[in-house]
C-alpha cells in the first residue's frame, strides 16, 4: 500500500493555497489590469454615454465609433500586424455578409470588446489551468479504456495509477461547467464565449451578427450545458466504473477472468463515447471561443495535447513511486516504454498542429487564416515557443534509448512537455478571449500551480486508497515479466 | 570472426524456449556461441547470447539529418533559385517564408533516407546480397528448427560438450566439419 507522504501533502496544500490566491487576486483585481488601463476604462465609458440609450453588455453595434475615439487616444491595440494584409482579407471575401462582427471588428478590439476582454481575464485564465488540469485526468482514462479494450499485457502495473489519475477528472471538470454556466447567465463579466452575448443571435438587434446566428442550433446555452453534463457523467461514471470492477482483483472469491473480460467490454464501449466526446467537448469548451472559426482535426489537436499530457503525468508519477521504493514490478523496459509513448505523441500532437496550420495558410482564407493572424500577432513569442517545447524539445531529448531509460532527464523533460502543453492550451484560449489583454504572470502561473497542487493531493490520496498492484488480473505475471 | 581451424559443434533445437534456455546454460559453462540460427526473431535472445548493442540508431540519426538536408536543398534550389514559384498565393521566393509548404517534403526524405539507408547497411553488414552465399548450416532452420553453434575447445572435450548440448534439449547434435570463414 502507498502511503502519502506528509511532506509531499504539505507541498501539495502549499501549491493549492497559491493557485487559490491567484485566482481570488485575479478577480478581485478584475482581471488584472493596471492603472493606464483604468484611464482607457474611463475614456471607454465617455464613449458610450454618448449613445446612452443602450445598456453596457449590449453595445457591439457601437463600436465602431468607440473604436475610433479609442484609437485616437493614441493606444493602438491592434493585434494584426499587418493592417494591410487585412484590409486585403476583408476586401477579397465575398463569402462574409455585412452583418456580423468579422466585417466590423475583425481584431475584436473596439472598446466594448476591450472591456469584456478584461473581464474575460480571470475566467479565460481559470479555463486555460483547469482544462490542462482535465486533460491530464481524461487523458489517462483514455489510456487506461485502451489497455483493457486491446487487453494489453504490459501496462498492468500503472494501471492503478491510470485510475488515481482519472479519479480526477471531476474537480476541473466541475469548474468548467461553473465557467460555462456563469457565461450563460452573464455571471461575474464572463464573456469567455462570444456566442453567449446577449441579442447576438436575434435579427434586428445591435449586436446581431449573421455567422454566429447561423450555428445557433448547435451552440447555445441549455444544450452548451446539458453537453457538458453529459461528458462529465459519462467520464466520471466510466472512471468510477473502471475503478470498482479493477478493484475486485483484489477480492477473494471473484471470477477474475470473467471480470477481465467485463471490463474489455466496458473499455471498448466507453472508447466508442469517448471518440465523440472528446471532439465535441473540444469544440464547445475551446473551439466555440473563437466562433466564428473551425477547424475540421481541432477535436483530434486538442485530443493530442490531452494524452501527451497525460502521458507525461503518469511518467512522472511513476518515477516519483519508484524513487520512493514503491514500484517494484515496474522496470526499465515500462519505463523507457512509457517515454516512448511520450516521445512518440510529441511528434503526433506535432503532426496534429502542423496539418491544421498548413492547410490555413496555405490556402489562406480570409475567415480560417484570422485565426493564426492573432496567434502570429501578440502571441508571436508564446507560439513560437509553445512549439519548440512541444516539439523540438521531446525529439531532440527523448530519441535515443539511452535517454528514455535515464529517469532524472525523463522527469526533466516531464516538466518541459507539460509547461508547453500548458502554454499550448493558453494559445487555444486567450487570443479569442481576451486578445491583446492577455499577460502571463504570477496570477497565470499560481493557477497553474493551483490545479498542480489539486492534480498531487487528489491523484496521491486515491493512489492511498487501495493496493499498487491489482493482485489478481490476468495479465499481471506478464506485466512483471515484461522486457525488451 | 573466427578461424578456420576451429570445432564448431551444432545443435539442433525443436523448441525456442528450449533453445533459450540452452544457450543461458552454454554460456553458463563458459563456452563460446558463435551463432544462432532461427526461422524468426527470439526475443531476448540477444541479451542471452550477449551480442553487442546495434549501432543501427545512430546510423538512423546520421541518414536522416542527411535526408533533411537534401530535402531542404533541394526545395531551395528548385523551388527557389532555379525556377522561382509563387506558393499559395504568396510570391516571397523566399525559402523561409515558404517553409510550411516543404514541411512534408522534409519529413518524407528524412524518413525515406533513414529507412531506405537503414535497410541498406543492414544487408551490407550481414554480408547479404544477390548471389551471396547461404551461410546457414542447416536448411531446416528456414522451418521450423533451431541450431546453436558452440566453438569446441577450453576445459571441455568435445564430447563433454556434446552431452551437454544433449541434456540441454537438442534434437540433434553433431560435429559441423564445414569450413566457416
Amino acid at each position: 500500500m502507498f502511503e502519502f507522504s506528509s511532506r509531499l501533502k504539505t507541498i501539495s496544500y502549499v501549491l493549492i493555497l497559491i493557485g487559490a490566491i491567484s485566482v481570488g487576486f485575479s478577480f478581485l483585481s478584475g482581471g488584472g489590469h493596471d492603472e493606464s488601463h483604468e484611464g482607457d476604462h474611463a475614456t471607454m465609458h465617455d464613449d458610450h454615454a454618448d449613445h446612452a440609450s443602450h445598456d453596457e453588455h449590449s453595445d457591439h453595434g457601437e463600436s465602431h465609433d468607440a473604436h475610433a475615439a479609442h484609437s485616437a487616444h493614441g493606444h493602438d491595440h491592434d493585434a494584426m500586424p499587418d493592417t494591410d494584409d487585412f484590409t486585403y482579407h476583408k476586401a477579397a471575401s465575398r463569402a462574409i455578409p455585412e452583418n456580423n462582427h468579422f466585417y466590423s471588428s475583425p481584431s475584436h478590439h473596439d472598446a466594448e470588446h476591450m472591456h469584456h476582454q478584461i473581464e474575460n481575464k480571470p475566467w479565460s485564465n481559470l479555463l486555460v489551468s483547469s482544462f490542462w488540469a482535465l486533460a491530464l485526468g481524461l487523458g489517462a482514462l483514455f489510456f487506461m479504456a485502451v489497455q483493457y479494450a486491446a487487453q494489453v499485457g504490459w501496462s498492468v502495473v500503472v494501471l492503478r495509477i491510470l485510475e488515481a489519475m482519472s479519479g480526477f477528472i471531476w474537480i476541473p471538470g466541475l469548474i468548467i461547467l461553473i465557467i460555462i454556466i456563469t457565461g450563460w447567465f452573464h455571471i461575474g463579466g464572463n464573456h469567455v464565449y462570444h456566442w453567449m452575448a446577449e441579442g447576438i443571435m436575434e435579427e434586428g438587434s445591435a449586436n446581431y451578427d449573421s455567422i454566429i446566428a447561423g450555428k445557433q442550433a448547435y451552440l447555445n446555452g441549455p444544450f452548451f450545458t446539458l453537453r457538458a453534463i453529459i461528458y462529465l457523467v459519462g467520464w466520471v461514471g466510466a472512471a468510477y466504473m473502471i475503478r470498482k470492477m479493477s478493484l475486485r482483483y483484489n477480492q477473494p472469491g471473484v471470477d477474475y477472468s470473467k471480470n477481465w473480460i467485463k471490463m474489455r467490454n466496458f473499455g471498448a464501449g466507453f472508447l466508442v463515447f469517448f471518440a465523440v466526446t472528446s471532439s465535441t467537448s473540444a469544440w464547445d469548451w475551446v473551439m466555440s471561443i473563437d466562433t466564428h472559426w473551425f477547424s475540421t482535426l481541432f477535436g483530434w489537436y486538442v485530443f493530442a495535447t490531452m494524452f501527451v499530457s497525460a502521458l507525461t503525468a503518469l511518467m512522472m508519477i511513476v518515477l516519483y513511486l519508484k524513487g520512493k521504493g514503491y514500484l517494484e514490478e515496474v522496470n526499465d523496459s515500462h519505463i523507457q516504454d512509457i517515454a516512448k509513448f511520450m516521445f512518440a505523441f510529441s511528434i503526433f500532437w506535432t503532426y496534429l498542429w502542423f496539418s491544421q496550420f498548413m492547410l490555413i495558410w496555405y490556402s489562406n482564407i480570409p475567415e480560417e487564416v484570422t485565426y493564426y493572424m492573432a496567434r502570429f500577432g501578440e502571441y508571436k513569442g508564446i507560439f513560437f515557443t509553445m512549439v519548440a517545447l512541444n516539439f523540438l524539445f521531446p525529439v531532440l531529448v527523448l530519441m535515443s534509448r539511452d535517454a528514455k531509460r535515464n529517469r532524472g532527464f525523463v522527469f526533466t523533460a516531464g516538466i518541459v512537455i507539460l509547461f508547453g502543453h500548458w502554454l499550448d492550451i493558453f494559445i487555444m484560449i486567450m487570443p479569442g478571449s481576451v486578445g491583446s489583454n492577455w499577460s502571463l504572470g504570477l496570477v497565470q502561473i499560481g493557477t497553474l500551480l493551483g490545479f498542480v497542487g489539486l492534480f498531487i493531493n487528489v491523484v496521491f490520496r486515491n493512489l492511498s486508497k487501495a493496493p499498487l498492484m491489482p493482485e489478481n488480473h490476468p495479465m499481471l505475471v506478464e506485466s512483471k515479466h515484461f522486457h525488451q | 570472426m573466427s578461424s578456420t581451424n576451429q570445432t564448431i559443434i551444432n545443435a539442433l533445437y525443436d523448441d525456442d524456449d528450449v533453445l533459450l534456455s540452452g544457450v543461458k546454460e552454454v554460456r553458463g559453462k563458459g563456452l563460446e556461441i558463435q551463432e544462432v540460427y532461427s526461422p524468426f526473431p527470439i526475443h531476448g535472445l540477444d541479451k542471452a547470447m550477449g551480442l553487442k548493442e546495434t549501432r543501427i540508431a545512430i546510423a538512423a540519426f546520421l541518414y536522416g539529418v542527411l535526408g533533411l538536408t537534401t530535402a531542404i536543398s533541394m526545395t531551395y534550389g528548385m523551388m527557389i533559385v532555379d525556377w522561382p514559384m509563387n506558393i499559395g498565393g504568396k510570391p516571397s521566393f523566399s525559402w523561409g517564408e515558404n517553409m510550411p509548404a516543404f514541411v512534408p517534403i522534409m519529413f518524407e526524405l528524412t524518413v525515406f533516407f533513414a529507412a531506405h539507408l537503414m535497410v541498406w547497411t543492414f544487408f551490407f553488414r550481414n554480408r547479404i546480397y544477390p548471389g551471396a552465399k547461404a551461410q546457414n548450416p542447416d536448411p531446416r532452420t528456414t522451418d521450423d528448427k533451431f541450431l546453436m553453434e558452440v566453438v569446441a575447445g577450453g576445459d571441455h572435450s568435445d564430447e563433454d560438450i556434446m552431452a551437454l548440448l544433449k541434456d540441454t534439449g537438442a534434437i540433434e547434435v553433431s560435429v559441423n566439419t564445414a569450413e566457416h570463414d
